[in-house]
């Protein structure tokens, strides 16, 4: 059965020719800021005990919030949704089972993907109450922490640690959650080995037809370095090539890069991608602590710029950015243009 | 943006209008490149790679990654080789051509790939819904496609076909699915031309024009094709194929061709060839009258030598050599296997010799030790072999009578042999075209030969060995309870205190066989396993010579001992399931809704209208050639590196020896087929005699796998193929042979002293009886039984045996007794029918016969029964009502005890 666009893209779509889309930005930060102990994480302090048992410490496992602290996690997005993003993400990055089993938390990830999506919509739902605005919950799908175009062993590079097949199928189990969930978008980010992209839209392509309706994808990719290349060594032009078929909402960057460095690069997709971008940089680089300090009006000029330049439609924050910075970018880009999709 | 075919590796590739040609490199493609290749075959990935890493140094802008070739695991290395080419930025810049003709290679190949791939290829052949399901896939992968001009009637070969299939897989991928136009090429298969066939003569054309049409019908659409197939029928003269294809691109790049499979290093340029040459290929390639008069074919081939060039002079007919000295001459003769003038020569060397015997020790030996070492380090092949022992043979003849007369005068010493070897087929067992061949070679290298024949009898062996003092036995077979024959032949040898060496050869014996269960019993002499007839010469030679026999045969001792024991170790590491819980593990098929058509007819028919041209269409070459020595698979063993030379002119003497079989009726093929209904009850297959299925008429027993499956196979047995009481299911059978004659003529070719006529018509014969066994079963799938009417695989398609349905025979892996044959026989009243006798070992003669069962579930499928336990041996006994020790006996050989 071949998938119809859901009603989502086509307002999305439409939303995005009148004008430049907002995203939200880190949920790191915020969760930080929190200063969770490791009974928070598990719900043993505050909040809601979690009935997926591990023998791994959870402190750090922030997407397990969404089960224990559901309350803070429904806040942040919320504060994110008045600061003025029309699509917020889950925080669903490394709900996978992949990436949940450095936790031990396997058997959380359908849950967490549900209760993800969930959580948002709640958010959302307050802050349209408010304002009347629609958003869009964007269900996060992160690279995991496995690369399936390169080898761990330098001595063997022909071994994969993580295999397409193996990465399709925990993709699938994240996708139908986020679904489920009641995502509006999936957006696959923090791009950085375009194989384990490629299976997370077989996967999406799977659910979608087995429904029988395409949420839109937002595809973002990861420039790792002044190289100018993703980590498995893909220009912009050619991780385009290689995603196009997912006929995505969007597609851009997103992380390791300050707005100054990854405008080359945005400029570049912009040039090539027949349909809508979208750019989410980090709040510039992180200082010696690992801390980011670019300031919300530092990080919102520079984007206000890729707005003027005509290269993106949807813009948010990544790494180090605030609440702060996303009403700064969403001032900063209000009544510019979006960028033409040719 | 405008609609390009835009690819990645770690860079982008787009495909825009001022690029007027993309070169698709074919460096890296196994079944383009002899020298790639081996290297994967040998596992060599790092030189691989500098081959891949070449080519795109070269400037190839995609290359074509192919691993099709039958001795590689396909899908392995084609993961292994994209895998490590990820790790090759250098390589990995350009994007890669996924090709294979299988499917799961294409896909575990997809799933490798970060960049944007071309695969190569899909086609509508397997019909609309399985282009639909690849043609998706490709699409969730992110790939382009190239589409091959293949549907379900075959490959498109004419313009129309071309177009009609071109414009019907655009219209589903682009209307109903949705696929990019600009990621589709269309691959409207280039042919050979100039092949002498006059309907070859417009494909050239044919391809252009189609080309022409599909760019100016099909928006974005792309055409490629493989350029090499246009010049088949002028291999070995590379000139003239690089201007063809150099003539035959300038037109269909002209008419929208964009891309090519194409060695560009060897490709001429257009306005360099010479202009006669180029008319030459523009005639061919155009299909044009030539302004000379005749065929443009003709014409081609009249030229074409003269463009030939140097390296291969050979070819030419070049008589040079008759100028040489004589024993230059014979050498000469002997090394290319050339009888024409042997006869005369021989004699001018005797009337030059003192003795006649001196022109044997002399000049003839001479000779065959240069072949002897060429063959030795592997530069000549055993067809060639063979061809040389022809001509000693002939030579040998023009000599005899001088000897004879000789001798009657004088009582004079005869000639000198390093050995004699007495070589047969055990009882039982009438396989002898491997035994002829070792023989011959032997023969070559001056061994004397007592070849007795096939089904010979123990005592008369060992009789003949103590009558002619020979000094080593060699004995083959081809069908199991041979072994049992070469085992007790070993155990009369050991009684009757014969030392000599025992050499043991045949398709079923093994090494392991020969220490475990020979050598033991042999004790005062050595028993040794010898691979091939190239390996014989040396075997014996060691054997013979006083001074290296010690060492080697304590050699062999000590091998065979680890060998025994590794075997043993592993036989006991190997887990066997008691016979009840393999029955529970049995291969599970879901008969609720069974349903199968009842066959045309029930009981036998004879089949006679055989037409020797349509059988020869139906064979499968790669066994012949294995037959030969030659190891590779038809038809890309033509082209190998190596081997291809030898090979070809093999094929062409078959070709030649073919055509009179067919000309002149050399064989009287026969074949029954029967019908009846069946159904399973536990792992027997009950066959009833009406259709009703009341009275019984006979049972087929079948044997269940015991090994320990890991995950979730099953322990198979034939019966699980065939649905229970209460589904109507049917079982055929069927005996074919290519007849008898084989054996007379055989015979009639050794009388002139020709080996190799001899073991050709062997080998074709054998040939025949599988290729009608082949044919056979097509018709009882698409008439006779008729369960898969629609089936339209050619010939040359059946090979993989790609269609529904299985034919096992009684004595092979899956159903490893024998004495299921006289069952089997009874039922087909096959001695009547077809003249095919079974010998007491259970072998059919003549020798060129097939026999088998036909079982028509989708599901069933080939497999071995491996090593059965006592449980299932006293539970087989009792139900086929047989006594214990004689299952034992026919089962020997995979039995996992040592009987009592």
């Amino acid at each position: 059965m071949p998938a119809n666009p859901s009603p989502s893209r086509k307002l999305l779509e439409k939303l995005a020719r009148e004008r430049i889309l907002v995203l939200d930005g880190a949920m790191g930060t915020q969760i930080q800021g929190l200063g969770l102990s490791e009974d928070d994480f598990v719900g043993h302090g505050s909040g809601h005990a979690c009935r997926h048992h591990s023998e791994h410490p959870q402190k750090g496992n922030n997407d397990l919030l969404i089960l224990t602290q559901p309350e803070a996690i429904e806040e942040i997005h919320f504060k994110y949704a008045m600061a003025g993003a029309d699509i917020v993400e889950t925080n669903t990055f490394s709900a996978t089972t992949i990436a949940q089993a450095d936790y031990g938390m396997e058997s959380a990830v359908h849950d967490l993907n549900v209760e993800g999506a969930r959580v948002v919509r709640r958010a959302l739902d307050r802050a349209t109450a408010i304002d009347g605005k629609p958003r869009f919950v964007a269900g996060a799908v992160g690279p995991t922490n496995r690369t399936a175009s390169i080898s761990p062993d330098v001595n063997n590079p022909g071994f994969r640690a993580v295999t397409f097949e193996d990465l399709r199928k925990a993709y699938s189990q994240q996708v139908n959650g986020l679904i489920a969930g009641g995502a509006d978008v999936i957006l696959i980010e923090t791009i950085f080995d375009t194989l384990n992209a490629k299976a997370a839209i077989f996967a999406c392509m799977e659910a979608f037809e087995a429904t029988g309706v395409a949420l839109p994808m937002m595809i973002s990719g990861t420039i790792t370095d002044a190289s100018g290349r993703t980590l498995t060594g893909q220009t912009p032009t050619a991780f385009w090539h290689s995603v196009k078929h997912s006929r995505p909402f969007t597609i851009g960057l997103n992380c390791a890069l300050g707005a100054e460095a990854m405008r080359p690069h945005m400029t570049e997709i912009s040039g090539v991608a027949d349909t809508f971008t979208c750019a989410y940089p980090n709040a510039g680089l992180p200082n010696a602590f690992g801390q980011y300090d670019e300031g919300p009006e530092d990080t919102a000029k520079q984007v206000g710029e890729f707005a003027r330049e005509g290269i993106v439609n949807v813009v948010g924050g990544c790494c180090g950015t605030t609440p702060d910075h996303i009403r700064a970018i969403a001032d900063a880009v209000a009544g510019v243009a979006p960028r033409v999709v040719h | 943006m405008s609609r390009y075919l835009r690819l990645s590796g770690l860079e982008p590739f787009v495909l825009t209008p001022d690029i007027p040609f993309v070169n698709i490199g074919e460096r890296t493609n196994v079944t383009g490149s002899a020298r790639f290749r081996k290297l994967i075959t040998a596992r060599d990935y790092t030189a691989a790679l500098a081959v891949a890493r070449d080519q795109v140094e070269n400037g190839a802008q995609v290359i074509d990654i192919n691993m099709d070739e039958g001795l590689i695991d396909s899908k392995a290395a084609m993961v292994e080789f994209l895998n490590l080419i990820a790790s090759e930025p250098e390589i990995a810049r350009v994007p890669v051509m996924i090709d294979s003709s299988k499917w799961e290679v294409i896909e575990a190949g997809l799933q490798c790939v970060q960049g944007k791939p071309i695969v190569n290829s899909i086609s509508l052949k397997e019909g609309e819904e399985q282009f639909r399901h690849y043609a998706g896939l490709c699409m969730a992968y992110g790939a382009a496609v190239v589409v091959m001009a293949f549907d379900e009637q075959g490959q498109a070969d004419t313009y129309q076909r071309k177009i009609d299939i071109c414009a019907r897989a655009y219209k589903i991928l682009v209307e109903e699915m949705g696929f990019p136009p600009e990621d589709i090429i269309f691959d409207p298969n280039v042919f050979a031309v100039a092949t002498g066939i006059e309907e070859h003569d417009n494909y050239g054309v044919d391809f252009i024009e189609a080309t022409a049409w599909i760019r100016q019908n099909l928006p974005y659409a792309h055409i490629s094709g493989g350029v090499s197939n246009l010049s088949f029928s002028f291999r070995g003269n590379e000139p003239v194929r690089e201007a063809m294809h150099a003539v035959f691109l300038y037109h269909a790049i002209k008419a929208g061709m964009d891309m090519g499979i194409v060695n560009a290093g060897q490709l001429a340029v257009y306005d360099q060839i010479d202009p006669e040459l180029r008319e030459a290929c523009e005639d061919v390639v155009l299909n044009r009258k030539p302004k000379t008069g005749g065929t443009a074919t003709e014409r081609m081939l009249e030229i074409a030598d003269r463009f030939k060039g140097g390296a291969r002079e050979e070819k030419v007919r070049d008589l040079a050599w008759r100028e040489w000295p004589i024993d230059k001459r014979i050498e000469h003769a002997l090394v290319n296997g050339i009888t024409e003038f042997i006869e005369a020569d021989t004699e001018e060397a005797r009337q030059n010799a003192e003795r006649p015997l001196h022109v044997i020790e002399g000049p003839l030996m001479a000779g065959m030790n240069v072949v002897g070492d060429l063959f030795g380090a592997g530069k000549m092949f055993l067809p060639q072999v063979v061809k040389s022992a022809r001509v000693m043979k002939q030579a040998v003849a023009v000599l005899l009578p001088y000897m004879e007369e000789e001798k009657a005068l004088t009582g004079g010493d005869q000639r000198q042999s390093a050995g004699k070897i007495l070589m047969a087929t055990v009882k039982g067992d009438v396989h002898d075209i491997g035994k002829n061949i070792v023989g011959v070679v032997l023969a070559c290298n001056n061994y004397e030969i007592v070849d007795l024949g096939v089904m010979v009898p123990p005592q008369k062996i060992l009789e003949t060995a103590r009558a002619e003092k020979v000094d080593v036995i060699g004995l083959s077979g081809l069908i199991t309870p041979s072994l049992d024959e070469m085992v007790h032949l070993a155990s009369e040898m050991e009684r009757e205190g014969f030392d000599i060496p025992l050499l043991i050869g045949g398709a079923t014996t093994s090494r392991v066989h020969t220490a475990v269960k020979i050598a033991p019993r042999y004790t005062k002499g050595q028993a040794i396993y010898v691979t091939d007839a190239s390996r014989a010469v040396g075997v014996v030679g060691q054997l013979l010579s006083e001074t290296m026999k010690p060492d080697y045969v304590a050699g062999i001792r000590a091998e065979y001992v680890e060998v025994a024991e590794k075997h043993e170790r592993a036989e006991l590491a190997k887990q066997r399931l008691p016979l009840t819980s393999a029955r529970a593990n049995h291969f599970k098929i879901d008969w609720t809704d069974y349903k199968v058509n009842a066959p045309q007819f029930f009981g036998t028919r004879v089949i006679e209208d055989w037409d020797l041209a349509e059988i020869a269409r139906y064979i499968d070459w790669t066994p012949f050639f294995q037959t030969w020595e030659l190891k590779g698979v038809y038809p890309r063993i033509l082209d190998d590196e190596k081997q291809g030379e030898v090979a070809r002119q093999l094929f062409a003497d078959a070709q030649d020896m073919l055509k009179r079989i067919i000309a002149e009726n050399w064989f009287k093929p026969r074949a029954v087929v029967g019908f009846w209904p069946a159904n399973a009850v536990g792992d027997d297959i009950k066959l009833f005699a009406d259709k009703d299925r009341n009275a019984e008429l006979a049972t087929l027993y079948t044997l269940r796998q015991q090994t320990s499956k890991r995950g979730d196979s099953p322990n198979v047995a034939l019966a699980d193929f065939v649905a229970p009481i209460g589904t109507h299911d049917y079982l055929g059978g069927f005996v074919v042979t290519a007849g008898p004659e084989e054996n007379e003529i055989a015979e009639r070719f050794k009388r002139a002293n020709d080996d190799f006529g001899s073991i050709m018509v062997k080998a074709l014969a054998d040939r025949y009886a599988e290729a009608m066994a082949e044919m056979l079963h097509q018709r009882v799938r698409k008439e006779f039984w008729g369960y898969a009417e629609d089936e339209t695989f050619a010939p040359n398609e059946l090979v993989g045996e790609p269609y529904r349905g299985i034919r096992p025979a009684p004595g092979y892996p899956a159903q490893p007794d024998h004495t299921e044959k006289v069952t089997l026989f009874r039922l087909l009243d096959a001695e009547a029918n077809t003249g095919v006798q079974l010998t007491e070992s259970m072998a059919m003669w003549p020798g060129s016969s097939v026999s088998g069962i036909y079982i028509g579930h989708p599901d069933a499928y080939y497999f071995g029964v491996a090593k059965v336990e006592r449980d299932q041996v006293l539970d087989y006994a009792s139900r086929k009502g047989m006594e214990i020790a004689e299952v034992e006996r026919w089962l020997a050989p995979v039995l996992n005890y040592v009987p009592a």
